[in-house]
């Protein structure tokens, strides 16, 4: 997969640490505002995500997440630091399904970039959205499915990109919280079934919690580390593959560790 | 059905609301049918001369459906153009602005002299009227595309063209689309233009020139016979090509179904 990938000017390349998917080593990041101001946006930040693993990003708006995403895929140069990834493909915040295309031929959006013909790109598309939930919904334009739905579009988009790291943009911000519940489970499962390294930014810190394998927190504007917690729960099997329970005690005591931080990197 | 009397009831009403007001005026003031004839008049002479008319009117309408075609394909062309490359953009653009200002009776005699009597001047007359309109919505069409959607695009690893194929040129339809129509409602008077700047050879000339022989010939009822020719004319190629849009970007027609 990763041989038909074309380099980008980005500065992504094989990380260094051969376990890691992506690494950021000191990396900072500054907005030029109106008035020709620098205003930094991310400050001293490293970061690793081991392969196959999820890494939550977790901080108040406009802490700089995501930079730090864009960063991470390519879309922009860091100031100073290193940045050492493999492939990376961002799902924005939005779901951006291009309203002239149906539901399939958003998600193969990506083959269809990559040169593939129409019918095969269309195949590859059906089967991932039988085996994820999706079916019946292929011919569907986007302006008819519900917000939970286009998330979904919009991730099987991302996940056909054929990248090795996911970069996830608070993909659930904009859902109700039952829609969110049911989302969450959704992606935990997909990620069973179609294993990558994931970058989840998210301003939920349970949510962080429940899905990630390690959460950093980063610290108001300009965003640094202010803590990275392990979520050392062990990882269920695919079959009964399911976010954490939020009730769980572990779950519960670094939520209120990450809390903790947040506050404490506010004062600060 | 019903749905069609509902869109065609209110305009024909709205109409015959006007034409009774004007057939008053002129029966009351007595206005001379030189300078104003009644609309039974005018009526009158649709029915005496409707071979007449409908020899020049599929003049006129072969000429308006060709040089707006024109118009369309070189506008967008152009528009294209102008969004992928900024050299052009810069050369291109303020003169595209300036060329409608050129009056056609500058311009016909070169016209005619490259390219003769023909219908092919006229064309091109129609087209130099009708394109500027397509230009302008599809140049910003172009450029109003979401960023983060180029953002995306780019993230999927787009290239340039990809970018415009799958991105910019789908959302720009709707804008070229509505261009189109905007350079249809002048296409119909850049007819008119058209056929009394250049001269013409064969027994037909179109409704234009029909028009301005009545009124010089003082047969003022029949150039308001021929005018009504080009009024109704102008209304059903408008609507044809808001179907043919609807065809074209079901999905700009679809969202502003849901905001009605």
């Amino acid at each position: 997969m990763q041989t038909q990938l074309k380099p980008r000017e980005s500065p992504t390349h094989e990380p260094r640490d051969p376990h890691a998917s992506v690494c950021l080593d000191s990396v900072s990041r500054a907005y030029v505002d109106r008035r020709g101001r620098a205003v930094p946006a991310l400050a001293d930040v490293s970061l690793r995500a081991a392969r196959g693993s999820v890494l939550a990003v977790v901080g108040p708006s406009g802490c700089g997440k995501t930079t730090l995403l864009e960063l991470i895929c390519g879309l922009q140069r860091p100031d100073g630091g290193t940045i050492a990834c493999e492939p990376a493909v961002l799902m924005p915040q939005r779901d951006l399904l291009l309203p002239w295309l149906n539901a399939l031929e958003n998600a193969v959006l990506a083959l269809r970039i990559a040169g593939a013909p129409r019918a095969q790109a269309r195949a590859r598309g059906a089967a991932l959205f039988a085996e994820l939930g999706l079916g019946g919904f292929e011919q569907a334009r986007p302006h008819e499915l519900s917000g939970g739905m286009r998330q979904r579009v919009a991730f099987v988009r991302t996940l056909l990109s054929g990248k090795p790291v996911l970069c996830l943009d608070e993909p659930f911000g904009a859902l109700d919280a039952i829609t969110r519940l049911e989302m969450q489970g959704w992606l935990t499962n997909a990620l069973a079934r179609e294993p990558r390294t994931v970058v989840l930014v998210t301003h939920d810190v349970e949510e962080a919690i429940v899905l990630a394998d390690r959460v950093a927190v980063l610290s108001p504007r300009p965003g640094r580390v202010a803590a990275e917690l392990t979520v050392d729960l062990p990882r269920l099997p695919p079959s009964m593959a399911g976010p954490r329970s939020p009730t769980d005690p572990t779950v519960v005591a670094l939520r209120e560790q990450a809390m903790r931080t947040l506050a404490e990197s506010r004062v600060a | 059905m019903r749905r069609g009397m509902a869109n065609v009831a209110p305009p024909l009403l709205l109409a015959l609301v006007f034409l009774g007001v004007w057939e008053i005026y002129v029966d009351i003031k007595g206005v001379d049918p030189l300078l104003l004839p009644a609309p039974h008049a005018m009526f009158a002479e649709i029915w005496d001369n409707a071979g007449l008319l409908w020899s020049n009117f599929a003049i006129t309408a072969k000429e308006v459906v060709f040089g707006l075609s024109l118009a369309l394909v070189g506008g967008f062309a152009m528009a294209v153009a102008i969004h992928l490359w900024t050299p052009m953009r810069r050369a291109v653009y303020p003169h595209t602005v300036g060329s409608q200002a050129i009056p056609i009776a500058v311009i016909a005699a070169p016209l005619c002299f490259w390219w003769g009597f023909g219908i092919f001047p006229k064309l091109v007359v129609i087209a130099l009227i009708c394109f500027f309109p397509v230009v302008v919505t599809t140049v910003d069409g172009l450029a109003a595309v979401d960023p983060d959607q180029r953002k995306l695009l780019r993230t999927l690893d787009a290239s340039r063209w990809q970018a415009f194929r799958f991105g910019e040129l789908p959302a720009a339809l709707p804008a070229a689309l509505s261009g189109a129509r905007i350079a249809l409602a002048v296409g119909v008077i850049g007819a008119f233009i058209a056929e009394t700047s250049t001269p013409s050879t064969g027994p037909y000339a179109g409704l234009g020139r029909e028009i301005t022989s009545d009124l010089t010939a003082l047969q003022t009822p029949r150039a308001y016979a021929a005018t009504a020719v080009l009024f109704v004319f102008a209304i059903v190629c408008f609507y044809a090509l808001t179907i043919a849009e609807r065809k074209l970007s079901p999905w700009s027609s679809q969202r502003r179904g849901e905001i009605h």
